[in-house]
């Protein structure tokens, strides 16, 4: 729109040109990253995942081409190193997510907020992973446990809550690294403020701002 | 759920630190005629002998190992300025010089696979040795003095220093943390802990780091077995083979025993 055009600020436009700038393999590795360093589950990052995948796959074929072709070994060499670094990227990610997923398996399925995190291959990785623990947890000690102790989600029947699942802790310290300098930052309900600039490494508990 | 738990989910590597450096642009002269290249990454080239061109470093140091490219060192890695930077970084206790984020994992990179394309090669490695004795160092004293907080702030640190302190700080903050915060502590069973303390005026249950449940089926009762250990190292080591040698070992290792029936 031209006529808003006029009122960017000049922080806007660099937002808008490093968008743009971005590639998916930047933001690939911005949610891998998020995601091996945060306690719980992230969202997926659907629509990128399968932009990623298509790459790929356009990138296989490519150097398939190449290679049949009769390409310089050199370019095709370049190629496959660029195919495997997106793909480590892609598998590291969903890895950590599944390696969430099995640590925190029925916590993740009781919770919706979490439980609509996850894609449609994870929701079924989930089920099955809980159905597969249930039978070997049923099997080996359960079964022979008395009756106020067979739950595999509670310690006894007397139990309110499921407390034997477990959570991933929330309250955890994580390291950040701010990208531009933030207003001052309220922690932890305290007075005490504290502004983030660009370049400061900063220690801080999570969900507490 | 128990054996399953992998607490090094979040912790990067030092490999991952060095992928991630890898992606940082480099100036490389080539020596041969190549078209440009259209990665998923991004698009790189053309090339052309003599004419100086950005790339990603890893793409530097591929060509680099077929004697296809010479890799112009960044200007911060001149003997000059580390003298400088080595120098401040000396003089000044608190404070951090400004150095590349991937400082570390660069100047590697180029020391392993471009020696020769670096003037003063010996004098700039050891220069950057020295420069991150010095920072650590200053990491490990800095890290002496902070105490219970809710964020600390280091400017101008890099990614390697922070991975090396990382897992250490995350946890030892933690502990400050709870701490302070005693209502905080995740109780496995709040209700029956809070009586048991009160009946028997025991003081507060002290916490470290990690904070483990241990339950023991014996012939009649639950037991429940908490404690804090103060390193994750000594739970490696700590295998319980009766409920006596638990209790014993509980009272070596931490000078007070926690040993509460569970009435049911």
């Amino acid at each position: 729109m031209a006529s808003s055009a006029g009122e960017w600020s000049a922080e806007q436009i660099d937002d808008y040109e490093t968008l743009i700038s971005t590639t998916d393999v930047e933001l690939l590795k911005k949610a891998w990253r998020n995601e091996k360093a945060s306690p719980e589950i992230l969202p997926f990052e659907e629509a990128l995942v399968k932009r990623a995948k298509e790459q790929i796959q356009l990138m296989e074929e490519t150097v398939d081409d190449f290679e049949e072709s009769g390409h310089d070994p050199l370019i095709v060499s370049l190629y496959q190193m660029d195919l495997d670094r997106v793909q480590f990227l892609l598998r590291s990610y969903l890895r950590v997510r599944l390696q969430k997923i099995e640590k925190f398996m029925f916590y993740i399925w009781k919770t919706d907020m979490y439980r609509n995190r996850l894609s449609i291959e994870e929701e079924k990785f989930t089920e099955r992973c809980i159905r597969d623990m249930g039978k070997h947890l049923e099997e080996t000690v359960l079964s022979k446990m008395p009756d106020n102790y067979q739950s595999v989600l509670k310690q006894s029947v007397i139990s309110e809550e499921d407390d034997m699942v477990p959570e991933p802790q929330l309250d955890t310290f994580v390291v950040a690294k701010c990208e531009r300098t933030t207003r001052p930052l309220y922690l932890d309900g305290s007075r005490q403020s504290a502004g983030f600039n660009s370049r400061q490494v900063a220690i801080r508990t999570l969900f507490t701002v | 759920m128990a054996g399953q738990s992998d607490p090094h989910i979040s912790l990067f590597s030092a490999e991952e630190v060095e992928f991630m450096a890898e992606d940082e642009l480099i100036e490389i002269v080539p020596n041969l005629r190549m078209d440009p290249l259209n990665f998923i990454c991004g698009d790189f080239g053309p090339f052309l002998p003599q004419i100086a061109t950005q790339v990603p470093f890893w793409l530097a140091v591929a060509l680099k190992k077929r004697g296809k490219c010479a890799i112009r060192p960044p200007q911060w890695m001149s003997v000059e300025n580390l003298t400088q930077v080595l120098e401040r970084e000396r003089e000044s206790q608190g404070a951090f010089q400004v150095l590349p984020f991937h400082y570390v994992e660069i100047s590697r990179l180029l020391f392993d696979h471009a020696r020769d394309d670096i003037p003063d090669m010996y004098m700039v490695r050891s220069l950057i040795e020295d420069i991150r004795d010095v920072r650590i160092h200053k990491v490990e004293t800095s890290l002496e003095k902070f105490s219970g907080t809710s964020a600390v702030k280091i400017p101008n640190l890099s990614a390697m220093e922070v991975n090396i302190i990382r897992p250490f700080v995350g946890r030892a903050l933690q502990a400050f943390y709870k701490h302070d915060n005693p209502e905080k502590i995740p109780d496995v069973d709040r209700a029956s802990s809070a009586q048991t303390r009160a009946a028997n005026n025991e003081p507060r249950m002290i916490m470290a780091e990690e904070f483990y449940n241990y339950i023991q089926v014996s012939k009649r009762f639950f037991f429940f077995f908490w404690f804090a250990a103060a390193t994750e190292e000594i739970t490696n080591h700590f295998q319980p083979a009766s409920d006596e040698g638990t209790s014993v070992l509980l009272e070596t290792l931490f000078g007070e025993s926690y040993l509460v029936p569970f009435s049911l």
